[in-house]
């Protein structure tokens, strides 16, 4: 029946919000006055959150996306075709995977599959011996005849696969992504199982996230893994690894549906009253390169959707002047939407942390 | 202070304030409560789908906002809280109907 958008794009919508420097405002409380939270870095020892290493290189391939999910930070939809990352910052990537030992490459979008360079690129960071993630909208798989075949296209290149479904029922999951994003999504599934995804003794990863579909934090991790197995295998037949929590980040179009709903106060003070310290240590900016369309560098994809850019010179906030020392001796850059990652359990790409 | 109608959503935001006039009860009150609401034999989601059950059947609004929400964090959807509710309405008007049988044979015990 293929997908049907409830949503469009903030930029096709010109809302205020497709400014970044408006969304900081209201993340600071400057739009509305009762609307202030404690400052986040007060709340980390010395104010300040250090890196540790680079392990994972995170490549934002672009905008471009089949899908124009409600709760999309990257604002992401079919509209968004100017923004997609060019051959020649491919190029500078792999320049930089080829001198450095960061193990992971970790490519995400809008729908990454839409990129013209996007098998390449694949192929190539996997000559070079790195780990490949893909994260995967799944739809994209069934979306025209072009992409069938990217399940063998991703087991052949052994890729790990990072898709989100948030939920096992259609409804919930068709009223964050679109209507007949659940069918299409487990038609995916169904093939990615059928080249060996998630089968036993495979080496082939799949792994699904989960995020709540409204003004809510997520449950526990296991919990929700243990249920989305049953019910996945029960209704559909279909096998994944593991699942994923993550919290909704208070930024883009979700920060648009918090206002819209007037939610936004409530959850932003939901999120601080569930500060969690020890969810600090495991922050994904700790041990991430984000890197996007256009080649400048960030401390994670939130931060790249603000504009927030890593504390650095000028010409060493773009990869073709990444300089691995003075990376791993920046401070990382912290806003209010910071918050999101430290809620309960803590939450990054690879789900809770602590 | 006083306010011009009952159930405020935001008094449930000061149910912890109970305490403030009688501190070990509350104190027991709510280490039990959390006690109660941890897996056990029974997973957190359908802990919370009882307790959203029994809130229509106490009919407290408090109750039904807070496992509501509870349980769309631990994982139910709506099927399963409607049929949550439906089983809390079923038991409602089965134990309604069921006093049907004292009323027939009181019935047939006056009647010829
Ligand atoms: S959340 Fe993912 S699939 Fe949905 S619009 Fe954004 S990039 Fe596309
Ligand atoms: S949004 Fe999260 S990952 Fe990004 S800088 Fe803040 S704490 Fe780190």
């Amino acid at each position: 029946m293929g997908v049907h958008q409830r949503s469009k794009s903030l930029a096709s919508r010109h809302s205020a919000l497709s400014d970044t420097f408006f969304q900081l405002n209201v993340l600071n409380g400057a739009e509305q006055h009762d609307d202030r939270f404690p400052v986040f870095a007060d709340k980390l020892p010395e104010g300040r959150l250090l890196p540790t290493r680079v392990d994972i290189f995170q490549v934002n391939v672009g905008k471009l996306c089949n899908q124009t999910c409600a709760h999309c930070h990257v604002d992401a939809g079919p509209d968004r075709k100017a923004e997609n990352m060019s051959r020649e910052t491919f190029e500078q990537c792999l320049e930089v995977l080829a001198a450095t030992d960061i193990h992971t490459v970790d490519i995400t979008g809008g729908a990454p599959e839409m990129n013209p360079h996007f098998r390449w690129f694949v192929e190539e960071c996997r000559r070079l011996g790195k780990h490949v993630m893909n994260r995967c909208n799944l739809t994209i798989i069934v979306a025209n005849p072009k992409y069938h075949d990217l399940p063998a296209f991703f087991a052949k290149n052994n890729v790990e696969i990072v898709s989100s479904l948030p939920h096992y029922s259609a409804l919930r999951t068709d009223s964050q992504r679109g209507d007949g994003v659940f069918d299409d999504s487990i038609k995916a599934l169904r093939l990615l199982n059928e080249v060996g995804y998630a089968q036993e003794n495979s080496p082939l990863k799949l792994n699904l996230v989960y995020n709540p579909s409204g003004a809510f934090l997520p449950g526990n991790q296991e919990a929700l893994e243990a249920e989305f197995k049953r019910q996945l295998l029960r209704k559909h037949g279909v096998l994944f690894n593991n699942l994923y929590a993550i919290t909704n980040m208070p930024i883009s179009r979700f920060l648009d549906y918090l206002l819209e709903s007037d939610n936004y106060h409530d959850y932003m003070q939901s999120l601080v009253d569930a500060f969690n310290p020890a969810a600090v240590q495991g922050l994904m900016c700790r041990n991430t390169l984000s890197v996007s369309w256009d080649g400048y560098l960030y401390d994670c994809d939130f931060n790249q959707m603000l504009d927030l850019k890593i504390e650095a010179p000028r010409e060493q906030q773009h990869i073709s002047g990444f300089n691995q020392l003075a990376f791993q001796q920046r401070q990382i850059v912290l806003n209010q939407h910071c918050y999101g990652c430290t809620a309960g359990a803590g939450s990054s790409c690879g789900g809770q942390v602590s | 202070m006083s306010k011009k109608h009952y159930f405020d959503p935001e008094d449930l935001k000061k149910f912890g304030n109970i305490g403030e006039w009688q501190k070990p009860m509350a104190d027991k009150f709510f280490s039990w409560y959390g006690e109660v609401f941890k897996e056990g034999a029974l997973t957190e989601r359908e802990k919370a789908l009882i307790a959203l059950a029994v809130a229509h059947t106490v009919q407290c609004p408090y109750c039904i906002d807070a496992y509501a929400s509870g349980c769309l964090e631990k994982g139910a959807d709506e099927e399963q809280m409607m049929e949550a509710v439906q089983v809390a309405a079923a038991i409602r008007a089965g134990s309604t109907l069921v006093y049907s049988t004292q009323m027939m044979n009181h019935v047939k015990n006056m009647s010829l």
